[in-house]
């Protein structure tokens, strides 16, 4: 490819940024959010060029940049995109676009805050646009670890009583604090990428240590036993990311005590690097694996689902119920890819989509709730519509979409991934999932009619509040414009997903 | 002939305008009334376009109109469109129709609501308008779907409306819930229908149907989902709950949704899908059945309501059973022919009510009386809606009722056939109770003086009675040629059912004269007479009941155990692996003493047992 490096653009642009607040806007604020919304804009603009650019006739791995990085390791700088990581590219510049005017009102050590957000940005592209696998890593690790300051830093802390039989343990380990959060997110991602270096080492040594290469390893025959578990390290590895269950308790409690804009981008994109993950190097790499550990993966995704679901109708505060409704949807996005269907699959990228913008708006919208109520336990608040009817409509419309409402992106997902299920060799999936999407129904519409549209709450605190404002405005504007639009047009999205997972599948059936 | 499908689109597509422009043009939305016109100026278009529709596609020629919409592998996987053709343009005027005459008729129901409201209530209106048209016009299940859920959307904002008040709220959710339980079953169905055509496509799948490459094995199971969608819709018991709660709305809101469009769209589906159905007899034995005893429940808790919008709603419910009924005994034509003369009916017996209720100011029965006197206009047209549903001859709902039973005879049904004709005699038992009680009996104190309706309300009323007693009189005078199809066999039932059924609704009618206006027969003394009966019905058979257990007890019991479970089991677990480790770690520290003699055991003891292994080894 000549001409401009665009998917480097797309990815360092926000780097750029962070080194330029650090650098040049220090102790001015104002600039910072400037500086960065500068990012973000030249991130998103070459993201949809890429969108618009890409030959979807032709498909495959598109925009090729190579760097040689370590030519003795058969490490490169190795960069280009498919029809998945074309919409997921996407779908990160519209959070992080979004999420930049989210935390226009962080008041504390912006510039910092900014800065590491910028470059958790720019790990996320990174993960995305990397064919090398060692780069890819890294990029991944640059995704992982700004969280642990962001949310040490800048987050909020909860209260939980100690309780059950384990109650002693947590007293010790501090259970509801942000510190406590974040450590047990960090360590726990970490814990996830151990598994997933030794898998990708093992696929390294195997193709006889020449090279790091995403299409060296495609081109490889990998033996059948080695596939079974190196699919495994990479299940659990990238799982925990993305939320399995049971190695999903890290997510309620970071996202919970995350601020805003870093629990919009944890659950609206970095959620999805775990499953880009299986889907891409687990699927993509090891097909007969894929289809020998399909029962394993669905069945929990199966478990997320409903789990998720029935965890989330139990909490009382309103984060965390967002929080375990990320767990369940992202049990709609493995099932999706457990199907090994093209409409299963189409369905599971489409609901990584889908999903980023759903909680995206989710966490902002609760941000904005906390920031004019100061609060967030759900059942004191009531009758917020009269008050600030901008964002009741904007939560109404994010829940319709998360129970999977027709004419909002999460009905097209939820549906594909149905279909899938049935054609699949485990049909009774179908069940857990359909029923997953009913007390999704229950848990959302009654929180909504608690906080907004009921009857008026007498507590004094919450008489007179304001609607949202100015910037605020923005980040609502494009989520919900988003959400409707692929849910109206659901071809603007699975066009490209298309493309990408009919050889995907070829793989899985024609070798 | 995809020319006449323009009109179709154009009839759905102008509603879709009213929407987008009310929406999103938040000033004139805040305005109210010019919304309110300019959202009536779009359904007043829509309604022309329907007939005209209507009109081109009488003669059973079909047109579709459809663009790829979702892909797949490469082709497309489903479309959306219009299929417009003698059924479904017939049913599109229905909607066109109401959805207009009810647009006129809130301008003076809500002329007190603030104009933001307003703005807000028209905007939902055209949404659901746009969202019905576009479920009857459904070329394929997929759309079907998508604008089912829609309509339930709507219905959930509209009785909302008033979400200020615990109940609406309440309601308005409950709505959501139970419909949704229903469509569970209708995707699921919709999901294995795909799977065993490989399509979505109605007509595709009739053509399927009729050549017989449709594989039958387990297809009960999937008209089975997808009739629990209807049942959920058209509030078929179990889940027939959420109806007479959906009350909570506003009255215009009750006549267009919850009793002549959305509420049938149950109706449509099964009528629409009939070549499908027909495939599995067990299951349309099942659809009469529950039709029926529908019917049945919804009529004797009717007549223990005190709530003139709640009776109307009982009745509702028990006229939805009776076109399930039709359908069941496999005669799906009678079923429609119902739906449609219903829905002018029962839309005008709840605008009716809406006057009432809007001079009254309250819903109850005991507050009204002797209002004949005081809206001698409103009376005359509540007494043809009430004929008309009672089954008198020459009125609209007579010729239906009459296709209904002689259906049900024709299919064989003896059982159901039976409960019908007790139903025909208790919907005219208490719609006159309603009548007398309102509009004759001793007037209650009135703070108020209770007085016709304006304009805007009267005229969508007159137009609607004059429509509700003109379809009867021109079948009756016309003939029986439905418009929509052949006449069926079951119009010429046996000699004695055309009697028998207005007798029983005769006798209904008398009963109740005979009990509230002439008092011959006391209330109490009848109400008692059914003991437990009556016990049940106040507490209308206990269902609701059933449901918030399941919910309120059941249902968050468990997820407060699951999400105990997660707390404290699956995280105590990693809290205990993360205490131990701080632990051990504090433990491991104390063994680090700084002093020098320490570390010198510590490595005379390792070279000791180092030797001893080398010696053994």
């Amino acid at each position: 490819m000549t001409g401009l490096p665009i998917l480097s653009i797309m990815t360092w642009a926000p780097f750029v940024a962070a080194l330029v607040i650090m650098f040049a806007a220090r102790h001015r604020p104002l600039l910072v959010r400037w500086v960065s919304l500068a990012g973000a804009t030249v991130s998103l603009i070459a993201s949809l060029w890429i969108y618009w650019a890409y030959d979807y006739d032709l498909a495959g791995f598109q925009f090729h940049e190579e760097i040689v990085l370590v030519p003795s390791l058969g490490i490169s700088y190795l960069l280009a995109v498919d029809g998945i990581s074309v919409l997921m590219s996407v779908l990160t510049s519209i959070i992080i676009f979004a999420g930049v005017f989210a935390s226009w009102t962080v008041k504390e050590r912006s510039q910092e805050f900014y800065a590491l957000l910028l470059i958790l940005t720019t790990g996320v592209y990174g993960v995305f646009v990397s064919l090398d696998l060692f780069v890819f890593f890294l990029f991944y690790e640059i995704a992982v670890l700004p969280m642990y300051l962001l949310i040490g830093i800048w987050g909020s802390s909860g209260e939980v009583l100690p309780q059950g039989i384990f109650g002693w343990a947590m007293g010790r380990t501090g259970v509801g604090t942000k510190e406590y959060a974040a450590m047990k997110l960090t360590l726990y991602l970490l814990f996830g990428s151990a598994f997933i270096l030794v898998g990708i080492l093992a696929l390294y040594v195997a193709g006889g240590s020449q090279s790091f290469s995403f299409l060296t390893f495609e081109a490889m025959q990998i033996a059948p036993a080695l596939q079974t578990w190196v699919f495994l390290a990479f299940y659990v590895g990238f799982g925990i990311l993305a939320g399995i269950w049971p190695l999903h308790t890290w997510s309620p409690d970071g996202h919970a005590s995350a601020p805003t804009a870093v629990s919009m981008l944890h659950a609206g994109v970095l959620m999805k690097l775990g499953a880009y993950g299986v889907v891409r190097l687990g699927i993509g790499l090891l097909p007969d694996a894929a289809v020998e550990w399909a029962w394993l993966v669905g069945t929990i995704a199966c478990i997320n689902i409903v789990y998720g679901a029935l965890s989330a109708m139990a909490q009382k505060d309103l984060k965390y119920v967002i929080a375990y409704s990320s767990v369940s949807h992202m049990g709609v996005v493995m099932l999706g890819a457990a199907t090994l269907t093209v409409n299963g699959l189409n369905g599971s990228v489409f609901q990584m989509f889908a999903h980023g913008i759903m909680t995206g708006l989710f966490f902002a919208l609760v941000g904005l709730v906390y920031e004019k109520a100061h609060s967030r336990e759900i059942f004191k608040m009531g009758g917020f519509a009269t008050m600030m009817p901008g964002i009741a409509i904007a939560f109404t419309i994010g829940g319709l979409s998360s129970l999977g409402l027709p004419a909002t992106a999460g009905f097209v997902a939820e549906f594909l991934t149905f279909l899938g299920t049935w054609s699949s060799d485990y049909r009774w999936w179908l069940f857990p999932a359909v029923i997953g999407a009913f007390l999704t129904a229950i848990y959302v519409m009654r929180v909504t009619k608690q906080i907004f549209w009921g009857p008026k709450s007498n507590d004094p605190r919450f008489q007179l509040l304001p609607d949202a404002q100015g910037t605020e405005w923005a980040a609502l504007g494009i989520l919900v414009f988003v959400l409707i639009l692929f849910g109206l047009v659901p071809g603007l999205a699975i066009g490209p997903i298309d493309t990408a997972t009919g050889p995907l599948l070829l793989r899985l059936t024609g070798q | 002939m995809t020319g006449d499908g323009m009109f179709a689109l154009a009839a759905l597509l102008l509603h879709a305008l009213g929407f987008l422009v009310v929406a999103l043009v938040v000033p004139l939305r805040r305005l109210g009334r010019p919304a309110a016109y300019f959202s009536i100026l779009c359904a007043v278009g829509s309604l022309a376009s329907a007939l005209i529709a209507w009109q081109r596609h009488i003669g059973g020629t079909a047109s579709r109109l459809v663009w790829a919409w979702l892909p797949a592998d490469g082709q497309t996987l489903t479309s959306v469109g219009v299929l417009a053709d003698a059924e479904s343009t017939i049913m599109l005027t229905l909607v066109a129709l109401v959805a207009c005459l009810v647009q006129v008729y809130s301008l003076g129901y809500l002329s007190d609501e603030p104009p933001a409201a307003l703005g807000r209530y028209y905007a939902y209106q055209s949404l659901f308008a746009f969202s019905m048209m576009g479920l009857v016009l459904a070329p394929n299940f997929v759309q079907l779907f998508i604008c089912w859920e829609l309509v339930g959307l709507c219905s959930y904002l509209l009785i909302g409306f008033y979400y200020q008040k615990p109940e609406a709220a309440r309601a308005a959710v409950k709505a959501f819930w139970i419909t949704k339980a229903g469509d569970v079953g209708l995707l699921i169905g919709i999901v294995l229908l795909w799977h065993q055509s490989g399509t979505f496509d109605l007509l595709e799948m009739q053509g399927l149907v009729e050549s017989g490459a449709l594989p039958l094995a387990g297809l009960s199971l999937i008209t089975f989902c997808i009739y629990l969608g209807a049942v959920g819709k058209s509030a078929q018991f179990p889940l027939h709950v959420w109806l007479p709660d959906a009350m909570e709305g506003p009255t215009p809101v009750s006549a267009l949704i919850h009793a002549a469009t959305m509420v049938t769209a149950g109706v449509y589906l099964l009528f629409r899908t009939e070549w499908l159905f027909a495939l599995t007899p067990d299951v349309l034995a099942l659809v009469a059945w529950v039709g029926a005893g529908t019917a049945l429940l919804a009529a004797i808790l009717a007549c223990a309501q005190d709530d003139i919008k709640r009776v109307l709603a009982y009745s509702t419910v028990s006229q939805l059973g009776y076109m399930m009924t039709a359908i069941g005994a496999g005669f799906a034509t009678a079923g429609f022919f119902h739906l449609l003369t219903h829905g002018v009916f029962k839309a005008l017996l709840f605008l009716g009510a809406g006057a009432i209720i809007h001079a009254v100011h309250s819903n109850n029965l005991p507050d009204m009386g002797g209002l004949a006197r005081r809206m001698p206009q409103t009376a005359i047209i509540f007494l043809i809606g009430t004929l008309s549903l009672a089954g008198i001859p020459l009125f609209g709902g007579f010729l239906s009722k009459e296709e209904i039973l002689g259906a049900v005879w024709a299919g064989g049904m003896t059982g159901p056939f039976v409960i019908l004709l007790v139903v025909a005699f208790l919907t005219a038992f208490y719609m006159f109770r309603v009548v007398f009680l309102a509009f004759f009996a001793t007037p209650a104190a009135h703070d108020t003086h209770p007085h016709d309706p304006p304009m805007a309300m009267a005229l969508p009323l007159w137009i609607l009675a004059v429509l509700s007693f003109g379809i009867g009189l021109y079948f009756t005078v016309a003939g029986p040629a439905l418009p929509f199809g052949p006449a069926e066999a079951a119009a010429h039932g046996p000699a004695w059912l055309m009697p028998v059924a207005v007798g029983s609704a005769v006798g209904g009618i008398l009963l109740a004269w005979l009990t509230y206006q002439r008092r011959i027969i006391d209330a109490g003394a009848l109400a008692a007479a059914f003991g437990p009966l009556r016990t049940a019905a106040q507490k209308r058979f206990w269902i609701d009941d059933v449901f918030e257990a399941a919910y309120g007890v059941v249902l968050l019991g468990f997820s407060r155990a699951i999400g105990w479970f997660d707390r404290y089991l699956i995280d105590g677990v990693l809290n205990v692996v993360s205490a131990w480790t701080l632990t051990s770690g504090d433990d491991l520290r104390t063994m680090q003493t700084g002093r020098v003699q320490d570390y010198v055991y510590g490595v005379a003891v390792g070279l000791m047992i180092l030797l001893l292994w080398v010696q053994l080894a």
